[in-house]
């Protein structure tokens, strides 16, 4: 059990995120001799990824398959890498000069490095469909978090709805686990063929080809899969009894659900950057904000850098070796090794990044979800924490406001105990389509910390410094 | 290049205000503001509307400011949020509360009554959640807050209804005299001239102040602030502390915001502040002792706005001590919120017949340079 006495003061280097990317750049780095600290959320490292790795109840290495118990390396080389790896941190804060503000076990403390390392990974994009937060509507990410750490999965009938890879792992999963699947809802485009096909025969010779197909195969002769769906709803009273939706143009189909998983795709978790203030873009393949990086990782803030799907979704693989290249740039500005043999080593994680990355941009277009169902209309929230509807926001725009800061001062949408985690995406969506300008134009939402709640007591806790007790000041 | 009668520097409360009031009188205004309206100190500050426990200087301003706020929906067609649930200084000692017992009498020997010593019985039953420990308090029962983002807007908007342009995004790059006009230049490019120039450029003010040759001492600084999860409602007053900095109010919504004085760091350049959780800290503590019921609060948010500030924190209002047509209002070192409907009124007064009544001497721009030779 981890404590926040343990922590020292300070670090050469702080990876935050547990992950294929942190495991990685935190282990490479602590191998060359650099001073590492690995800061993780979790109870056990793994990430979203590889969750509950080391202590999952599912001991039947089938049903989460064969790319999950990779990750057990990944985990197993941070044990004698050198580098401290922290559970149970939940980092709430990291400033332009590299201080941290840590909670372990409900005790705060502010820790000191000389670089860091964000490897916060990827979180699922916003699926703002009517009665998307009446109870028993949840992300398929997070019923697979149930099955991953708890073995639990939900009885009576379940749906899937949505697009995107994640989305077939998950069914699969479901199914292997032994729990029934009413129906999958294919929400993936049809006319996103067209863009992706000139991408297929990459992915034809991809890893994600033969993969995916055996995914589609197994869900398909196990459960009910329609495609082509269109204008979801979750339909309830106290909870989701049934979900409607269309196909093509056909008339309105229901379908009775008690439980309603919907997902389509993963985006960069960029809550800790942002409160950072590393830059960032709009990605019109990806449809999210990625972090404005170099080839190594490397930030617009000097020190900070981002690795795996925190900085482009890119899949475990893909983040492992852009952890790979993370530590050993790390390792490499703290004076630990020439840039030659940094090089040098970083030859082969490039070699495997460009293969681990090969049929990305088939799978980022053919599975990119369609404007109606990342916009949402009328009475349909956008910010489920202060209720704020898509008519509020389209009517705010309409009245002067340009952008989601100004949006939450006229409408508190993202003040509410989320700030914003949750609908960031829609709200700029909303505001650019509104606006008629591109999401870029729009920004996104300034994030402050703490980016994760801390409770008054762990702040009050925190030692004095001695400029927070000369910047007392007249209130 | 556009002409126009007033050009005023900086789109905060203060320029907006300034602007508002300077077409009430007729002037044809233009505001120029580097980011967007309300973007820093003036949409993000604690949003007291507070007569206690003001420096001497400004009493009479912010005395007649709160007049100007039990009327602002007659102003700006906006309530801007405001309500008077009184604003309360807490003594934690006898000592303390022998400190407040004198700051009253002087207030009132100033000839202002709304500053009042309350016992420790009557501290209990404004603010039922108050530690134990607290032995009275003063209170200013008329006082209040209002939505800082929500009133600056309004102001911008009444200001847009009476011909006032803003123009959003320009940041001023040259000040110059051209015969009788001023002649400003922004980037983005854009060219105005104008009489008169009002500077209102809040932490940036000193850059416009040394283009006229009147250099100030302006420190721009980062005061924070802090929000809490929504929490059963305990508290009416905005709450304030004598020994040490605190300023506390819950919401009608339950969240609870913590400020007190302690400042990050502004990098004014880059439009960005770093927090200082030391700081925080021990705003943190000191709610922990005073509000016990607030011990098991969730933080959601900090924050810090850039705001100017004077050696003395008081503002600067008045005319420019080397340049004709000039007049500045900024520094207000985050106290200036609850100024802003009066100040803008004085500076459209100034502009307009060139005097005012209200007491304005102690805030001349070069107070510091007269001392300092």
């Amino acid at each position: 059990m981890s404590t926040a006495v343990a922590l020292r003061e300070s670090y050469d280097l702080a990876v935050i995120g547990a992950g294929p990317a942190g495991l990685a750049a935190a282990a490479k780095a602590a191998r060359l001799g650099v001073d590492t600290v690995l800061l993780d959320e979790q109870s056990s490292p793994g990430g979203q990824i590889y969750r509950a790795i080391t202590e999952t109840p599912l001991r039947d290495r089938s049903i989460l398959g064969a790319d999950y118990w990779r990750g057990a390396d990944l985990t197993a080389s941070i044990g004698d890498s050198g580098a401290q790896y922290v559970a149970n941190a939940t980092v709430w804060s990291v400033s332009r000069e590299c201080e941290i503000g840590v909670s372990i076990g409900n005790v705060a403390r502010i820790i000191r490095a000389r670089r860091v390392i964000l490897a916060t990974g990827a979180m699922e994009r916003p699926f703002p469909i009517p009665g998307w937060t009446l109870p028993g509507v949840m992300t398929a990410g997070a019923a697979q978090i149930l099955l991953k750490s708890s073995g639990l999965v939900a009885r009576n009938r379940v749906v899937l709805a949505g697009t995107g890879p994640l989305l077939w792992l998950i069914a699969a999963q479901y199914l292997r686990a032994g729990a029934e699947i009413a129906a999958l809802l294919d929400t993936t485009p049809r006319e996103n063929w067209r863009a992706a096909l000139p991408h297929l025969p990459a992915f034809l010779t991809s890893s994600y080809f033969r993969k995916g197909l055996g995914l589609l195969r197994a869900v398909r002769t196990r459960a009910s899969v329609i495609r082509n769906v269109h204008s979801l709803r979750a339909i309830g009273d106290d909870r989701v009894r049934e979900v409607a939706y269309r196909t093509r143009d056909g008339a309105e189909q229901r379908m009775p659900v008690d439980h309603l998983f919907l997902h389509q795709g993963v985006v960069p978790n960029l809550n800790l950057a942002n409160s950072i203030g590393c830059g960032h873009s709009w990605s019109e393949t990806q449809l999210c904000f990625v972090p404005i990086a170099d080839e190594w990782g490397e930030s617009t803030v000097e020190g900070i850098a981002i690795s795996g799907d925190g900085a482009g979704i890119g899949g475990a693989e893909a983040a492992a070796q852009r952890g790979f290249l993370a530590g050993l740039d790390a390792a490499c500005r703290l004076g630990r090794i020439d840039h030659t043999r940094r090089d040098r080593e970083a030859a082969a994680n490039r070699q495997a990044l460009q293969r681990a990355e090969r049929g990305r941009a088939f799978l980022d277009l053919l599975y990119g979800p369609r404007m109606s169902d990342r916009i949402p209309e009328g009475a349909t929230l956008a910010c489920r924490c202060e209720e704020v509807t898509a008519q509020q926001i389209s009517d705010t725009v309409a009245i002067g406001c340009t952008g989601p800061n100004q949006m939450k001062s006229f409408l508190r949408c993202g003040m509410g105990p989320c700030q914003g985690r949750l609908c960031g995406l829609t709200v700029t969506e909303l505001i650019s389509r509104a606006r008629g300008v591109s999401p870029g134009e729009v920004d996104y939402y300034r994030l402050r910390p703490p980016i994760k709640p801390i409770t008054l007591e762990e702040l009050a806790g925190l030692p004095k410094t001695d400029a927070a007790v000369k910047a007392v000041v007249r209130g | 290049m556009a002409s126009t009668d007033v050009l005023v520097i900086g789109g905060g409360l203060h320029g907006s205000s300034a602007a508002l009031h300077l077409a009430r009188r007729g002037a044809r205004v233009t505001v120029i503001e580097k980011d967007y309206v309300g973007r820093h100190a003036s949409g993000v500050n604690a949003g007291g509307v507070r007569r206690l426990g003001r420096h001497p200087a400004e009493i009479p301003l912010s005395v007649a400011s709160l007049e100007l706020w039990y009327r602002i929906a007659d102003l700006v067609d906006d309530d801007c949020g405001f309500e008077h649930h009184g604003q309360v200084k807490v003594a934690e000692s006898e000592a303390e509360l022998e400190i407040l017992r004198r700051r009253v009498e002087q207030v009132r020997a100033m000839g202002f009554s709304h500053e009042e010593l309350v016992d420790r019985e009557e501290l209990r039953r404004l603010i039922p959640a108050i530690a134990e420990h607290c032995t009275g308090a003063i209170v200013s029962r008329a006082d209040g807050a209002a939505n800082p983002y929500r009133t600056t807007m309004a102001f911008k908007r009444k200001a847009e209804s009476l011909g006032v342009r803003f123009e959003e995004g320009r940041r001023v790059t040259t000040l110059v005299r051209a015969g009788k006009q001023w002649r400003l230049e922004t980037e983005p490019g854009g060219a105005w001239e104008a009489p008169v120039v009002v500077n209102c450029a809040g932490a940036w003010a000193d850059r416009i102040a040394a283009q006229l040759g009147e250099p100030v001492p302006l420190e721009a600084w980062a005061p924070m602030l802090m929000i809490s999860a929504r929490m059963p409602h305990f508290l009416e007053p905005v709450v304030g502390a004598t020994g040490r900095p605190l300023s506390f109010k819950q919401f009608a919504n339950g969240t609870v915001l913590i400020g007190g004085g302690h400042k990050g760091r502004a990098q004014r350049d880059q439009n960005w502040t770093d927090l200082d959780f030391g700081g925080l800290a021990i705003s943190a503590r000191t709610v922990w002792e005073l509000f016990p019921v607030m011990r098991s609060a969730q933080i959601v948010r900090c924050w810090a706005g850039i705001e100017g500030r004077m050696p003395d924190e008081i503002p600067v209002i008045g005319p420019s001590s080397t340049s004709e047509g000039v007049f500045h209002s900024f520094a207000f070192a985050g106290h200036g919120f609850q100024l802003g409907p009066i100040v803008g009124s004085i500076t459209a007064e100034l502009v307009t017949t060139g005097k005012t009544n209200v007491p304005i001497e102690p805030f001349r721009i070069d107070r510091f340079l007269r001392t300092a030779t």
